[in-house]
């Protein structure tokens, strides 16, 4: 009687024996069990670390025996004119770096609008192929090539502005706080514009050529065509990925900003992720906690926005 | 009647610009890979003075059989390695059984666990709780800190769920009539069904493994624990320790010809690491685009 009989529809559960075996629910549950508890362990776990921003806590020393300061931690993001004036500054540079890369999403979609333009097919493919390549490594790599690259005495970038007669004497582009914003997008494009068309390319050729071919009748020339069937067509996948940049608006990573950080540009480069991790780094764990904690709560409101933007405007949730 | 654009002169003007962009961008893309490249196997000395640009001179290869005799490379060539093999492994062979069992409409309270890894690619609870959590899970200087967190991937197991549900039932339906379980079922019949998605995610988890580096900033404080993507940084950073590990390595090689640098070593460790991925990457392209693609349509 407890126990739920297994539904009739699944009639060969039962087998030839007659002696009784775990229902069938319970059993796939079991097979799960192992990776639910470690899906548990990894990401809802961490959770409970909220509790440190509450304390006075240091590295080494056990929770019990520190004191519990309730909402210091919070209190100090906001306390004292230098901290104030830091946490704006992080607050600033996140709202850019998040506000360029929402701007500058339109660039994969002029990219597959425009590769699709392309009657060359071995010309498209090669494209495609090589443009994806930088998506594939890491930030260091990425800073490592932009150290060679852009290094002050034997940089290639510098030799030739040298020799152009557009410079003196080499500029070190990478430990300079001017234009950090626009240097780390152009990065961020150099590495993900060829990957990020992919979908729109997809998107592309899930069109009907028909309609192509209609508009051409009519006399459509080229930006017609691709206003008036390109564009609406490649809409729908814009749309979801804005609305998931805006879930992320406070999320800009660590991997980026950690590998081109240096004591030159800190000041402009400082996202709010980077800087939770520069003052953990600094063993002030219960701020790095509070603002931390604050992060994800703003996170999860902003995603429930953008989803329930997403419901309104296309009558279809994202998450 | 028909108006063809591309034989217009605004057409060929148009196609002329797009070959151009494009193909100044895949340069763009390509030519810092190159560079570095023959900047590593032409004279060093040459190198240093910015004289490699375009095509190498004075070819040699002295850089890359020296590089690994600076301390702690070859230790954290084979860290890299370790996790890249056995972290992927590991989550390879999870997505795909959790994947399956989650195709299971009959499992206990099915929706809820779904929804409950799901979640989780939306919901951090941030960088420090995590780290102590790793830290009083004792996963700080531990191989463990590197396989253990990632088996777990829900992007990985969404991908084996919507590929499993899109392939036809009555191949497992059959199987289950003659009396097979569900072991037996996803070794024998899920399991060959599935190899296209199985490499696609074996792809991205290994680029991802291979690239990681925050985990090794956070966790390890002991060099035996080091990876090569954290060693380079490392070397990006701190140009005078640089320099005297390569005195050192230097007087075991006191005969060789060319010098190394703490230039040469750098391009060359970023060469030795940028490597696999440019060597897989053409293989493994169309799973790449079928992964992605198959991930866009489930969101």
């Amino acid at each position: 009687m407890a126990l739920p009989t297994t539904p009739i529809e699944n009639p060969k559960s039962f087998g030839a024996s007659k002696r009784w075996t775990l229902p069938n629910k319970y059993k796939l549950f079991l097979m799960a069990l192992p990776f639910l508890v470690t899906t548990f362990i990894f990401y809802y776990l961490p959770i409970s670390g909220w509790i440190y921003a509450f304390y006075d806590f240091t590295p080494g020393i056990p929770l019990s025996d520190t004191p519990y300061v309730g909402l210091k931690w919070f209190k100090s993001i906001a306390q004292n004119q230098t901290q104030m004036e830091e946490v704006l500054r992080v607050l600033k540079n996140t709202v850019a770096m998040s506000t360029l890369g929402i701007i500058t999403s339109v660039f994969p979609v002029a990219f597959a609008i425009l590769l699709s333009e392309i009657k060359s097919s071995w010309f498209r493919k090669i494209v495609q192929t090589l443009t994806t390549i930088p998506n594939f490594i890491s930030w260091i790599l990425v800073y490592a090539l932009a150290f060679t690259l852009f290094s002050v005495d034997n940089g290639v970038v510098n030799t030739i502005l040298i020799k152009l007669g557009f410079i003196d004497e080499g500029i070190n582009f990478l430990a300079t706080n001017s234009n950090i914003w626009l240097t780390m997008i152009a990065w961020y494009w150099w590495k993900s514009l060829g990957w990020g068309a992919i979908l729109y390319l997809a998107a592309i050729t899930g069109i009907d050529q028909e309609l192509y071919e209609a508009a051409e009748v009519d006399g459509a020339n080229r930006f017609r065509k691709i206003w008036h069937i390109t564009v609406p067509g490649i809409i729908p996948t814009f749309f979801v990925l804005l609305v998931l940049s805006i879930g992320n608006f406070i999320n800009n990573g660590v991997d980026q900003y950690f590998a081109f950080q240096n004591a030159m540009n800190k000041d402009s480069i400082e996202v709010l992720d980077l800087y939770v991790y520069n003052i953990a780094f600094a063993n002030n764990f219960p701020f790095a906690t509070a603002v931390s904690m604050l992060k994800s709560v703003v996170s999860v409101m902003l995603l429930f926005m953008a989803n329930t933007l997403s419901k309104v405007v296309r009558g279809e949730s994202i998450i | 009647m028909r108006k063809k654009s591309k034989h217009s002169t605004s057409g060929i003007a148009f196609q002329a610009i797009n070959y151009t962009l494009f193909g100044l961008f895949t340069l763009t893309c390509i030519y810092p890979f190159y560079y570095l490249f023959i900047n590593t196997i032409s004279s060093n000395d040459l190198s240093a003075a910015g004289y490699i640009t375009f095509y190498p001179r004075e070819i040699h290869f002295d850089n890359y059989a020296n590089v690994l005799k600076i301390n702690g490379l070859a230790q954290a060539a084979y860290v890299s390695i370790y996790r890249t093999v056995v972290g992927t492994l590991l989550t390879v062979g999870a997505s795909a059984f959790l994947g399956y069992l989650f195709t299971k409409k009959e499992m206990w309270l099915r929706k809820v666990w779904y929804r409950m890894l799901i979640v989780t690619m939306y919901f951090s609870a941030g960088l420090i709780p995590w780290y102590i959590t790793m830290n009083n899970l004792g996963l700080t200087n531990n191989y463990l800190a590197y396989i253990l967190p990632t088996i777990i991937t829900p992007f990985n197991i969404i991908l084996v769920k919507t590929f499993i549900e899109a392939l036809p039932p009555s191949l497992e339906e059959s199987a289950a009539i003659d009396g097979a379980g569900y072991l037996k079922i996803f070794g024998s019949i899920i399991v060959p069904l599935i190899t296209p998605i199985l490499a696609t995610i074996t792809i991205f988890s290994a680029v991802t493994q291979w690239n990681s580096f925050i985990d090794t900033a956070f966790l390890m404080t002991d060099t035996k624990y080091y990876t090569l993507q954290f060693l380079l940084w490392r070397y990006l950073n701190e140009s005078a320790s640089l320099a005297a590990l390569i005195r050192n390595s230097q007087d075991m090689a006191a005969s060789m010809q060319h010098m190394q640098t703490p230039g040469s070593v750098r391009m060359t460790v970023t060469m030795i690491v940028v490597f696999p991925i440019l060597i897989i990457y053409p293989f493994f392209q169309r799973f790449f685009v079928k992964g992605i693609l198959i991930g866009a349509v489930k969101g």
